[in-house]
């Protein structure tokens, strides 16, 4: 019988090539692609999450493919990434949020679009190099794990994935630390093991959001008036898409005392400004919910929640409000809640499930 | 493995391999050099300068050696209308060119000429009253490629050439697909420069040829050393030469019985491909066609999937053209001739040679049926 076909994702970095080279050892047959997602040639960083991206990309993982002696594909998904991704993106922070494109890019485009084709090309499975692991549970479902290492785990922009993506899914690097990654790739002699990680978006390397979304839509957008948690004018902001929850640098606002964003309002234009104790809440609303270990949240149980991916997490219960929104309320305040990115909760080390957070309730 | 995509490169035939190999191990000399160990390399420089002009009637003064097709069609767009800007700025070419023209182009109106890229029909090729309309005083040159690339089209060179010599404008053709493939004649057909690159008929990388009709005067290209009359300077590539024109004469020599087993190779397979799997549509001209040139859109199936899928199954076929292989965007050509993205996206190309046999093509039919059942089917 045939070996089991599985595609990884290739970046070129250390991590993706590893997990090519890992399955390899398994006994898979092993098909390397590498996503091209993003048109422009300056703007690409070395090594993102999982395996895209990039020309220089494109020629270290091919380099890696020839090595391990898998054959290797470029494939185009620059039409699914521009609209799932982008688009959405601008239209987040347009509309006063702050979108975590990530997880989007997951879902639609790494689990999506790619995981269609790799079926497609007979794959039984894709793969990445995430730091995480999928098991199968005894109820049956699926769910990602926690990496063996805390340090470098990204499960956190996995949880929108569906049961039938997990199924499909395997992540061997989720077994070792990063350091015994690195090892591995030195002992096979990849020459790949001195690239920096990366946690930018890839698409805007130069952090400068706002510049980026202007350029898209080709217009400055409008600024409007800081006001206070009272509704007093205090200032004049740059545009909303400057901002985010909880931000203090760049306000340029002189109070006598630190001030931060507590709230963005696109319908008004306006940025709201608090002092610290103000940007603390302890629930918030979340919808577009994916559920992963559980097909439904337990009300009595304690989650550990976290509100963004570099958030350690906050002990949480969780309430329906219909069936896709959830509040979740906090037992101690949690800092700076913004709305567009995501609530996932962790039961013990797997990834329960997790929403969008639609806003902070007070 | 199945190899079916000679448009992007061949296999270098044992004859030239043969020829090259003395001038690496032993007659290694510099054909510049003045002692006789280095004469040796210009002898076969001559030699081939007399065989190639034989190829496509001209005189061998008129050949210049470069390193391939991308240096000639360079050499040509860049060189030619800088000789003649006191005449006029303006460029002619096609929005089908291969991206060595294209590219050459580009630049060239970032140095203030203004560059026409005409249109072509479904088939791939242009309409003759778009150049004619097009042509001005300004025009200095017109570069229209012999045979596309990609979907194989032969364009109508010898009507085009008597349209530019009649309007005193130069025409250049990039022949990189069709010399030593089908017939060309470049006094017949009053062709004034040529692109050629060895390895598309079985000659070794990293060489080609360039004619320039006698009294033509253009600035160097490379500056250096006197090579190749002072316009292309650096040492003469006398293997690759050696090489290129064994290869040269042998495809010569056969051409008309390589058309005629390629062509029904060729046929065979489309034939069978239409009757035998549904919604398949032939890219290119019916008939204006180089004979190894198979461009399909096969409906309801990707491309680039049934590129991977025959590839894990050992059958090298490709999406579009080489040079472009790490941009997978859809292909100018196919959009130019007016499909959809959607359509271009359906595309494969198979190119043949006269080494493929039918027994690899019938397989290569009972993987696509296969492939492209599952394609569907999952669809």
């Amino acid at each position: 019988m045939d070996n089991k076909k599985v595609v990884v994702g290739m970046s070129g970095g250390v991590d993706s090539s590893v997990a090519a080279y890992l399955l390899q050892q398994q006994g898979y047959d092993v098909i390397g692609v590498t996503m091209e997602i993003w048109q422009r040639k300056d703007s690409c960083l070395p090594e993102t999450e999982g395996g895209c991206c990039g020309l220089s990309a494109v020629e270290d993982a091919g380099r890696v493919a020839v090595k391990l002696g898998i054959p290797y594909y470029v494939m185009n998904f620059k039409d699914v990434f521009k609209k799932h991704v982008i688009d959405d993106f601008i239209n987040e922070y347009m509309a006063g949020r702050t979108p975590n494109p990530c997880i989007v890019c997951n879902r639609k485009v790494k689990w999506e679009a790619m995981l269609k084709r790799s079926l497609d090309i007979g794959a039984d499975y894709i793969a990445t190099g995430h730091y995480s692991r999928i098991e199968r549970l005894q109820n049956g479902r699926y769910a990602v794990k926690r990496s063996v290492t805390d340090k470098k785990d990204q499960t956190y922009a996995l949880y929108s994935l569906t049961q039938e993506q997990l199924k499909h899914t395997i992540m061997p690097v989720g077994e070792y630390t990063k350091e015994e990654i690195r090892g591995i790739a030195e002992k096979i002699g990849l020459n790949v093991a001195s690239k920096p990680d990366s946690m930018e978006i890839c698409f805007v390397p130069d952090k400068d959001y706002a510049g980026f979304i202007e350029k898209s839509i080709d217009r400055p957008v409008p600024e409007g008036d800081f006001v206070d948690t009272s509704g007093n004018v205090i200032g004049r902001h740059k545009g909303i898409i400057h901002y985010t929850v909880g931000q203090r640098k760049g306000l340029n606002l002189a109070m006598g005392y630190p001030v931060f964003v507590t709230a963005i309002e696109s319908g008004t234009n306006r940025v709201v400004i608090g002092k610290d104790g103000d940007v603390y809440t302890d629930r918030l609303t979340a919808a577009r919910l994916n559920h992963m270990s559980e097909e439904r949240f337990c009300e009595d149980k304690i989650y550990m929640g976290k509100i963004r991916y570099n958030h350690k997490g906050t002990k949480c219960k969780v309430r329906y409000i219909n069936d896709d929104t959830i509040e979740c309320i906090f037992l101690e305040p949690v800092r700076a809640v913004t709305p567009g990115q995501s609530l996932v909760l962790y039961d013990g080390d797997y990834i329960a499930g997790g929403g969008v957070i639609f806003f902070q309730t007070t | 493995m199945i190899y079916l995509d000679n448009a992007a490169t061949t296999k270098t035939c044992d004859e030239a391999i043969k020829a090259m190999t003395p001038y690496m191990n032993e007659k290694y000399g510099n054909p510049s050099s003045a002692y006789e160990f280095g004469n040796m390399g210009k002898e076969i420089m001559d030699e081939g300068r007399k065989k190639l002009s034989r190829i496509i009637n001209c005189s061998p003064e008129e050949i210049y050696y470069t390193s391939g097709g991308t240096e000639s069609d360079n050499f040509a767009i860049k060189q030619i209308p800088k000789t003649f800007k006191g005449r006029g700025r303006h460029i002619i070419t096609t929005g089908i060119e291969h991206h060595a023209i294209l590219h050459s182009c580009q630049a060239m109106e970032r140095e203030g000429f203004r560059v026409t890229y005409l249109g072509v029909d479904r088939n791939g090729r242009i309409r003759l009253n778009e150049l004619i309309n097009a042509i001005s005083n300004e025009t200095v040159l017109i570069s229209v490629m012999h045979a596309n690339n990609e979907i194989g089209t032969i364009e109508p060179i010898a009507k085009i050439g008597e349209i530019a010599r009649k309007s005193g404008v130069l025409f250049h053709t990039d022949a990189v697909q069709s010399f030593c493939h089908i017939p060309i004649d470049v006094k017949h057909m009053n062709i004034d420069i040529l692109s050629a690159s060895s390895h598309k008929f079985h000659g070794p990388k990293g060489v080609g040829f360039m004619y320039v009709r006698d009294g033509i005067k253009i600035h160097p290209f490379m500056d250096g050393g006197s090579q190749e009359k002072g316009l292309r300077a650096g040492t003469g590539n006398v293997p690759g030469v050696a090489g290129m024109v064994a290869a040269a004469t042998k495809a010569h020599e056969n051409m008309r019985r390589n058309v005629k087993y390629v062509t029904g190779l060729r046929d065979y397979f489309i034939n069978r491909v239409m009757r035998e799997i549904g919604g398949i549509r032939l890219n290119g001209h019916p008939v204006y066609r180089l004979p190894n040139n198979i461009n399909i859109s096969i409906k309801g199936v990707d491309g680039a999937v049934l590129m991977v899928m025959l590839d894990l199954k050992g059958i090298c076929v490709s999406t579009g053209s080489a040079c472009t292989q790490n941009n997978t965007n859809p292909s100018h050509v196919l959009l130019a001739a007016g499909l959809s993205e959607a359509e271009a996206g359906n595309s494969i190309r198979i190119t043949l040679s006269e080494d493929n046999t039918k027994e690899e093509i019938d397989y290569t039919i009972n993987v696509l049926k296969e492939e492209i059942k599952k394609l569907r089917e999952k669809a």
